[in-house]
């Protein structure tokens, strides 16, 4: 099999997999995949910046937790707003506020843009935090899911958790196909060659700067699209969705994964969650799973260490070395 | 606000901006010279608070707990260093913010399991335990003084040890050029190893020097970690001189900020890194 | 839901084989038989912070939640009692997933959680919408007895407006005319200093200024100046845990102690004395319970945790002690029959419970009509001067259940 016919194999078979959970699987593992599947598309996002344009953002919470808020704070508050307005009006807000703060923040290089992408993230939080606008740090609800109907019939009832799973599942693969038409477009190879050499691309004649602000704000509406997705399915937003700790964490699950990879993500998304969701269980660890910080922290540790390509290193380590060198053009002069 | 009182916040402003200063000198240090995100630096503050406290509690004083749990922390620290610091100098930041976002989960918890959630305290020592009347009702306490004279002699020592020692002048080369420097025999990890233990022990000193008026609490680190690296951001990475600068108005933007626009407090420093940044991408004393 | 009642069907009918199987020695020698488990036991969720700067709370409410439970022979209603713990980490971006794990993974009859407000009111939106049985054994916000209350949401502990509305009247009999209030810019201290205004401004004193500082910073420093230049007769406060200690200390460090008298909610004193030296000395606080009430009941809960954890209890302790206690007077009525919603909830409401605190009662809403006590800090015991305000309600607004 030639790679790309490997990977579609692969793709589709995962698809299947997933298209099939919820026929097996309780009420709660249906939801807890669905949230998954919403931080792989969180996690997709970043790559698009960390893994692929050679942005470290270190804010990226800063849009999960926007689009969160301009549904709460947009929408009607006792009726449901439809999605076809709401979920492009959440996305438009975060793309808006990338693009307004990638303006100042692609200014920055290295250090400093891990530190300002934090900062502006940090702002935002105290926006959130000390202003009524969205109910202080108490957070604010959403009491009706978003309703999807073309008019009077329903596409779909997002109440239901399996109408929900299915959505998102599609939204998932959709980004992830979105995102591998972009990146092989002239667009994205572009991309790949700024995260290598800036200069060079400049010196071809490329608009950098205006590359590097269309993958931010793509990557800032995407972003935006799954802290959507994660008010909706549990009607609650709150300031810690926009906290330095969740950037910190899809960071975590996009490196884990495996960063200049798509699917690394989506892979890293469901391994972080596994994890934290094995190291706190308390029917096979007992007491000890009260310090599940402790085991987390150790893992993050070592992947940091011995892993720095991820999962999906260690899933090309193995598969033929064409696909290994087909995901990494970067490394070609 | 009579001029008195804007004198007096003044005052309160130029002592945080000192305060924050001792906690992020070391965090320029090992940012600058080395070059490593180092998100775990307020886990040093944290322990040098608790060790403050329990070793206070063995040795009857805050002296002699100093005293003890520098050398401490600094065998800590260039124990860490070796075992996995070292390995990320040639790597992406990335990975530095990783492993160290990682740490400090472990040190949370290694705290909870050694020293337990409860909240201490320490007595400020009995020699610096006064206060200088300022107005009939306010009056400022000399221990906050103290550390502020402890503050400013760090920095000038600080100054003195990477401008005029030997020491200073190979840790300046091998930050500029590590290669060159290794070429020219000097031990270049040993050096490393060396700056990244002061920068704990730095961060671990200003969590035991400022316990009696912090007292001693789970998560403290968390609350003092972001507002260094603004310091050190804003400063410039790197610099002394320009994480002192960054430190005062800071400290300043957030004194006047509680007081005339308590509604924004919060989002002040943030703000105003993101307008120096804007303005001098590179920081205040960074060099672009 | 429906799967949750289908349960309770199950385990009702599988009860009666097991009350045969449970009186015999080998039935509770057993260790967690899975069989066993769904046979009789009631199961306990207990959804509070292990980790992070609330941990040390989150262990006082379990510790005094099976204190409870033990003291009645480990059973309730007559069946055993199953824990099933979630670390919430005091995290409200996690609070419906962590609520969800333990309503629909492990189908928990009841809630008892948590500390944190925020992670209360995330919980609140997934129980409200499941109707599983919740027993809030400390988070104050207002909402969850207010505009949020519904049949099957129940607390322990206090509302935030409870904490600080009777404050107002102390100050009065002080003869303070105004005060300033001091807190961190957070849904709580809002909701503290807007009781401890109205509970102030309806005894005719004056809130001359609201003072705020970004949550969870502790530099006090520029704050105190302001309250030294506005001298105001009176300071009154709503800060906890490590902030509240460094307040005290830089209060008096400022040299304001003494010349501007200090007061605040309980949360100000409790768990910080050790910490703080005199700095606390002769500050007066409200709170529904101290450390010298000296009643019967008080001291031989004292007594009782003592032995049992080698700890002093606290505020803590006892309102999880009392989730423990409002879920045994349910569980009782019902005889174990968790099925019986109407009926325990029914029970639940009614309960007087024997507090350590001193006896309370639920009001409409679902929360303690309660004493709030005048506490004066001595040596390292928040002692009580008084009654501060005999069994205050809090006002429910908002509340249409």
């Amino acid at each position: 099999m030639t790679p790309a016919r490997t990977r579609l194999f692969a793709l589709l078979a995962c698809a299947l997999l997933l298209a099939l959970f919820p026929l097996f699987g309780g009420t709660f593992y249906v939801q807890l995949i669905a949230k998954v599947m919403i931080l792989a598309i969180f996690a997709m996002s970043l790559d698009l910046l960390i893994g692929y344009t050679g942005l470290v953002s270190f804010g990226h919470a800063a849009y999960f937790g926007l689009a969160g808020y301009a549904l709460a704070l947009l929408g009607p508050k006792y009726e449901a707003a439809s999605l076809w307005w709401s979920l492009p009006a959440a996305m438009a807000v975060c793309a808006l506020f990338a693009l307004v703060t990638g303006l100042l923040v692609l200014r920055t290089k290295g250090i400093f843009f891990i530190m300002v992408t934090l900062a502006f993230a940090q702002m935002l939080y105290f926006v959130f935090h000390d202003t009524k606008l969205g109910g202080g740090s108490d957070g604010i609800y959403i009491y009706n899911k978003p309703e999807l109907k073309i008019g009077d019939f329903a596409l779909a009832n997002l109440d239901k958790i399996e109408h929900f799973y299915y959505f998102v599942l599609i939204l998932m693969l959709a980004v992830y196909l979105l995102l591998r038409r972009v990146l092989g477009s002239t667009f994205g190879r572009a991309l790949v060659g700024i995260k290598v050499n800036e200069h060079r691309m400049q010196a071809l004649g490329f608009p950098v700067f205006r590359y590097k602000l269309a993958s931010y704000v793509l990557a800032g509406a995407l972003g935006g699209l799954s802290g959507y997705l994660a008010a909706v399915q549990f009607g609650f937003v709150n300031p810690e969705i926009l906290s330095w700790h969740k950037s910190g964490q899809v960071m975590m699950m996009v490196i884990l994964g495996g960063m200049g990879t798509l699917y690394g993500p989506v892979l890293g998304a469901f391994a972080f969650v596994l994890l934290q969701e094995t190291f706190s269980n308390q029917a096979w660890f007992g007491s000890l799973a009260k310090h599940w910080q402790l085991a987390m922290g150790g893992f993050v540790v070592l992947v940091a260490l011995y892993l720095p390509r991820g999962l999906a290193g260690l899933i090309e380590r193995k598969a033929q070395p064409a696909v290994e060198e087909e995901e990494k053009p970067k490394e070609k002069p | 606000m009579d001029l008195a009182f804007f004198l007096i916040q003044l005052l309160n402003g130029l002592q945080y901006g000192l305060l924050l200063f001792l906690v992020a000198s070391g965090l320029t240090l090992v940012f600058g010279i080395m070059g490593i995100i180092n998100l775990v630096h307020g886990s040093f503050y944290m322990l040098g608070a608790y060790l403050a406290w329990s070793l206070a509690g063995l040795t009857g004083s805050l002296a002699a707990a100093i005293a003890v749990g520098i050398p401490l922390t600094v065998l800590f620290g260039m124990a860490l260093e070796w075992l996995l610091i070292r390995r990320l100098y040639e790597r992406d930041h990335l990975f530095q913010v990783l492993l160290t976002y990682g740490l400090i989960l472990v040190f949370e918890e290694m705290r909870s399991i050694l020293w337990g959630d409860d909240v201490h305290g320490l007595p400020v020592p009995a020699l610096l335990n006064v206060s200088i009347p300022l107005t009939e009702t306010l009056s400022y306490p000399v221990y906050r003084l103290f550390i502020s004279g402890v503050c400013l002699l760090l920095a000038f020592g600080l100054y003195l040890l990477i401008q005029k020692t030997r020491l200073g002048m190979m840790i300046r080369a091998g930050a500029s050029n590590r290669d060159m420097v290794q070429s020219l025999g000097i031990n270049i990890k040993l050096i490393y190893t060396l700056v990244f233990a002061i920068g704990v022990a730095l961060a671990a000193f200003a969590g035991m020097i400022n316990a009696p008026l912090s007292s001693v609490f789970p998560n403290m680190g968390g609350q003092v970690l972001i507002i260094c690296f603004v310091v050190v951001v804003i400063g410039g990475i790197g610099s002394v001189k320009g994480a002192m600068a960054a430190s005062l108005m800071i400290g300043l933007a957030d004194t006047f900020g509680q007081v005339l626009v308590p509604e924004v407090a919060g989002m002040i420093v943030y703000l105003l890194m993101a307008v120096v940044l804007v303005w001098r991408p590179a920081g205040l004393f960074g060099k672009a | 839901m429906s799967s949750n009642e289908k349960g309770f069907d199950r385990r009702e009918f599988l009860k009666g084989t097991a009350a045969v199987a449970g009186a015999t020695a080998v039935g509770t020698l057993a260790p967690f038989g899975l069989a066993h488990a769904q046979a009789g036991k009631i199961k306990v969720g207990l959804m509070l912070p292990y980790t992070g700067t609330f941990a040390a709370l989150g262990v006082a409410i379990t510790n005094g939640f099976k204190l409870a439970v033990e003291e009645r022979g480990g059973k309730l209603g007559g069946r055993e009692i199953e824990y099933i713990v979630v670390d919430d980490e005091s995290n409200p971006a996690k609070a419906p997933e962590n609520a969800n794990k333990l309503i629909q993974r492990d189908k928990v009859d009841v809630v008892v959680g948590t500390v944190h407000s925020g992670v209360a009111m995330g919980m609140a939106k997934v129980i409200r919408e499941s109707g599983t049985l919740w027993i809030n054994p400390n988070a104050g916000a207002d909402e969850v007895t207010g505009p949020l209350c519904a049949p099957n949401i129940f607390r322990t502990s206090f509302s935030n407006w409870q904490t600080t509305y009777a404050l107002g009247k102390v100050l009065k009999e002080r003869g303070h005319k105004n005060a300033v209030f001091i807190t961190w810019k957070y849904a709580a201290g809002d909701q503290a200093m807007a009781a401890f205004k109205e509970g102030f401004e309806k005894e005719g004193g004056k809130l001359v200024k609201e003072l705020f500082l970004p949550f969870p910073q502790v530099e006090f420093q520029a704050l105190l100046t302001e309250i030294a230049s506005i001298k105001p007769d009176a300071v009154a406060t709503f800060f906890a845990g490590g902030g509240a200690a460094k307040f005290l200390k830089d209060y008096q460090a400022a040299g304001l102690k003494g010349k501007i008298p200090l007061y605040g909610s309980g949360f100000l004193t409790d768990g910080v004395l050790e910490a703080v030296g005199d700095a606390a000395e002769g500050v007066e606080t409200t709170l529904h319970y101290a450390d010298s009430l000296n009643t019967k009941k008080d001291n031989a809960f004292r007594l009782a945790y003592a032995k049992t954890y080698k700890l002093q209890p606290d505020v803590y302790a006892v309102q999880g002690y009392d989730a423990g206690q409002l879920l045994a007077a349910g569980l009782d009525a019902v005889k174990g029959n968790v099925g019986d919603k109407a009926g325990l909830i029914k029970a639940m409401e009614a309960a007087k419970i024997d507090s350590p605190r001193g006896p309370f009662t639920l009001s409409k809403a679902h929360n303690p009509v309660q004493d709030m006590y005048l506490r004066k800090v001595v040596g390292k015991q928040n002692l009580v001067q008084g009654v501060a305000w005999k069994a205050l309600a809090d006002p429910a607004r908002g509340c249409k259940a």
